[in-house]
């Protein structure tokens, strides 16, 4: 990777939500800076087995133009804590086989500190907001959603967390 | 007033439909909405009694008002990443 000294800061962050193959270096381009020291990638995959059984793959599904709107603040709000605008997040839907990519996070900041917890807190943001879902096929043909996380309006408490919106 | 109701994933699947046109009565709240689709039965009385529900791709509360034209979207628990 070259240092992408010149680069304008006015887009950032990036997010999108693609129904093809992740680049992972493409993400990685998108974020680094001669004033920064640190550059983390995360990629999520899809991994092969799933409480102990044999899994051939997934299918992400998201309400799109909910989901790009979600990921695109929880991408600000990382910048916010890293200190830089230099975040980047790709989140894939449609069939995957074992293996490919889901979702990947590019972050860089003078200082790895920052770096860790701004991906960190992507990672768990999209787990508990991003209007996603996933269908996992194991060996064998059956198929199930997995569980997630229930979706609380923003400033709602445990209390609401527990029972949902009445 | 017509609104544009939308099932996501599993619940699509519990509903069979994707989506649904439904005529409402002016001044009815989301929690109405949720209200009047479990009482047609099934296969709506397989949605849960308080689901995540997003008016116009915001998530809301269930006395949040609604107007012709929205679009109401039934949200599962999620799972991305």
């Amino acid at each position: 990777m070259t240092a992408p000294a010149e680069r304008s800061e006015d887009a950032f962050p990036r997010t999108a939500i693609v129904s093809s193959a992740i680049d992972p270096a493409a993400v990685l381009a998108r974020v680094g800076h001669r004033s920064d020291g640190s550059v983390l990638l995360f990629l999520g995959t899809v991994r092969d087995h799933t409480d102990g059984r044999p899994v051939s793959g997934m299918t992400y599904e998201a309400y799109e133009m909910m989901a790009a709107n979600v990921l695109q603040a929880i991408a600000e709000e990382a910048a916010a804590r890293l200190g830089t605008p230099r975040v980047a997040v790709v989140h894939r839907v449609g069939e995957l086989a074992i293996g490919e990519v889901s979702v990947a996070i590019g972050v860089s900041s003078p200082h790895r500190d920052r770096a860790y917890d701004a991906s960190r807190y992507v990672i768990e943001e999209i787990k508990r907001r991003l209007p996603v879902w996933k269908h996992e096929h194991f060996v064998g043909g059956d198929a199930r959603w997995v569980e997630g996380e229930p979706l609380v309006p923003v400033g709602e408490g445990a209390a609401q967390r527990a029972g949902g919106i009445r | 007033m017509q609104v544009r109701t939308l099932f996501l994933a599993a619940y699509r699947d519990a509903v069979g439909t994707p989506a649904l046109e439904l005529d409402l009565p002016e001044g009815a709240t989301v929690g109405d909405l949720v209200v009047y689709l479990r009482r047609r039965g099934a296969p709506f009385d397989r949605l849960p009694e308080a689901p995540a529900v997003a008016l116009n791709r915001t998530l809301v509360r269930g006395d949040a008002a609604l107007a012709a034209g929205d679009e109401v979207a039934f949200l599962p628990p999620v799972a991305g990443g």
